[in-house]
């Protein structure tokens, strides 16, 4: 398969089964709502080493948000809903309550839901109060620069994690401006989060280690480096830099049109090949055709 | 297609009229609605004494022309719609747990005694009591919301646990009193001794206000919380600027009598020149 002459194999990506939340996060301007949205989608890039995958889905107009000020939300998967629940706690009380102005507020409707507001209200030592609004329950925390309020609960829902494409290039300059490209027209896509730094993995992995204690390695079959001396090499002589984007969702709809469009944007000159990592199928509930892809667009 | 019932003989005394709720008249054809029982004065009586019917009841009553001496419209009503265009009479809503009232007048005393939850809305002023306690009760409203587009007398939300009671002109005295929980708005002026006894709950006003000696001032502060309700208020239609939503509020706590952890918000005023 050829995208603007750029090769795209007829593979599929693999991905899982998650858990995932919105998060609104507002504050006196964009500035703060920002802050806090960022240092709680920090060390969130992967549930193998953070726990949880979360990153920044949009900014949010004053016009649009409850209280009326500038917001962003953030997206937070994990792989069960009691997880999700534990993350959000740790993180909207640690980096959210924690930042100047802010206030967060649950922004996904869904069937269940978890208690988030409801127990970090207990940071305030009995001097917090509950505020009931049109069927929303509402904690009000004393802080010291007023008050901070969040939401009781939470909605999640199943969502996919996991999605990802591998940008093959023949040097990383042209490979890191290909998958920039590929970056922002991915974020475009509502329900979607690339959880790595600026939505860029250097680093994929596979699963398992020759090291006991080692559940995931480096990804050798697309390390430039090993060409020479591992079996498993999947690059050909002309690709000297392999860059990966992962991609969770709210649904499979949002991560496929995310990489439709990754995809699109992507093949560029510079690039050598565009394909997705997978397992073998044996290990993800998903698999996600790059066929399907480009032929669906 | 609802069901309208209009004042064809004004009541001249008062018209105990519980059956007057969607619920209770659901289903039902003219002639069937019009046999409902109500009791005038000491005696009984039907709807079809009083009101002319037409319509069909499908969730929704319809009630036209002056009703100041019909009591208890939509008293313990749990669902449906009642919309009054006219005046009402006492003890509106009271006791009702779902469901929405409006009100295209003015309502007599005691709107939402003791509701649990629903809406009601009045387009124009409401006589004293509102959400408040029945008399010799010891908690007022539980749930829901209650909008005055106009004025409200003495009293309004006294013993108050939960919910939204929202004013567009002023209140009168004794507002929020013994409140346990809850938030009051008053776009307009307080009266006097406002949160008498209050445990917990928020008061709200736009404009300054005496207050009891055993509030103590806390703070001025912009608090998110109130521009939520703010937010909330302004799209049912009440009448909230953008400098009561953005500005700052003198945060009083009290009342010191009682357990002082409510709190009395007064949007701060400009300086004067």
């Amino acid at each position: 398969m050829q995208v603007n002459g750029v090769a795209v194999e007829d593979t599929f990506a693999e991905a899982f089964a998650m858990w995932g939340a919105r998060v609104l996060i507002t504050a006196e301007n964009e500035k703060w709502a920002m802050a806090a949205a960022r240092a709680m989608t920090g060390f969130a890039t992967s549930v193998i080493g953070c726990k949880c995958e979360a990153g920044i889905e949009r900014s949010v107009p004053a016009a649009e948000t409850p209280d009326g000020r500038p917001g962003v939300t953030v997206l937070l998967f994990a792989t069960s809903a009691e997880s999700v629940g534990k993350r959000l706690v740790e993180r909207v009380g640690q980096c959210v309550m924690t930042c100047p102005t802010t206030a967060c507020y649950n922004a996904l409707t869904a069937d269940a839901s978890v208690v988030v507001g409801g127990l970090l209200r207990y940071f305030g030592d009995g001097f917090q109060a509950a505020k009931l609004l049109d069927g929303r329950r509402f904690w009000r925390v004393p802080a010291m620069d007023g008050e901070f309020v969040v939401e009781e609960r939470f909605g999640v829902q199943p969502a996919i994690g996991g999605g990802n494409l591998l940008i093959l290039g023949e040097d990383s300059a042209p490979t890191l401006a290909a998958t920039e490209a590929a970056v922002e027209a991915m974020r475009s896509v509502a329900g979607v989060i690339l959880p790595f730094p600026d939505g860029v993995v250097r680093c994929g992995s596979k699963v398992g280690s020759r090291y006991k204690s080692v559940i995931a390695s480096t990804n050798d079959a697309y390390c430039p480096t090993l060409r020479a001396v591992s079996a498993a090499t999947r690059l050909s002589e002309d690709v000297n830099c392999v860059l990966e984007i992962v991609i969770d969702g709210l649904d499979l709809s949002g991560v496929q049109e995310a990489m439709r469009r990754g995809i699109r944007a992507a093949a560029r000159p510079g690039v050598r090949q565009i394909t997705a990592g997978n397992y073998g199928g044996n290990l993800g509930q998903y698999k996600i055709g790059l066929r399907d892809l480009i032929d669906g667009s | 297609m609802s069901l309208t019932l209009t004042i064809k003989s004004a009541p001249e005394v008062p018209l105990e009229a519980d059956a007057l709720s969607p619920e209770h008249l659901e289903g039902m054809n003219t002639a069937q609605a019009a046999a409902v029982a109500v009791l005038y004065g000491n005696r009984r009586a039907q709807l079809g004494d009083f009101f002319r019917v037409e319509g069909q009841g499908d969730g929704e009553l319809r009630l036209v022309g002056d009703c100041t001496r019909v009591k208890r419209i939509g008293a313990a009503m749990s669902r449906g719609r009642i919309v009054i265009e006219g005046d009402v009479g006492m003890h509106l809503g009271t006791g009702m747990s779902g469901g929405a009232i409006t009100v295209n007048g003015n309502a007599a005393d005691s709107v939402g005694l003791e509701m649990l939850g629903g809406q009601i809305v009045i387009m124009g002023n409401a006589g004293h009591l509102v959400g408040s306690t029945i008399r010799g009760g010891s908690v007022g409203i539980r749930g829901g919301e209650i909008i005055v587009h106009g004025s409200v007398g003495n009293e309004t939300g006294t013993g108050m646990r939960r919910g939204l009671i929202a004013v567009g002109g002023n209140a009168g005295d004794f507002t929020g009193a013994s409140m346990l929980a809850g938030t009051i708005v008053v776009l307009g002026h307080l009266g006097w001794r406002s949160g008498a006894g209050m445990k917990r709950g928020s008061i709200v006003s736009t404009r300054p206000a005496e207050l009891l000696p055993t509030f103590s001032y806390a703070c001025t502060y912009r608090p998110v919380m109130l521009r939520l309700v703010l937010a909330h208020l302004r799209e049912r239609g009440l009448p909230v600027s953008d400098a009561d939503v953005g500005g700052r509020y003198r945060r009083f706590s009290g009342d010191a009598v009682e357990a002082n952890r409510g709190e009395i918000l007064l949007l701060e005023q400009p300086a004067v020149q």
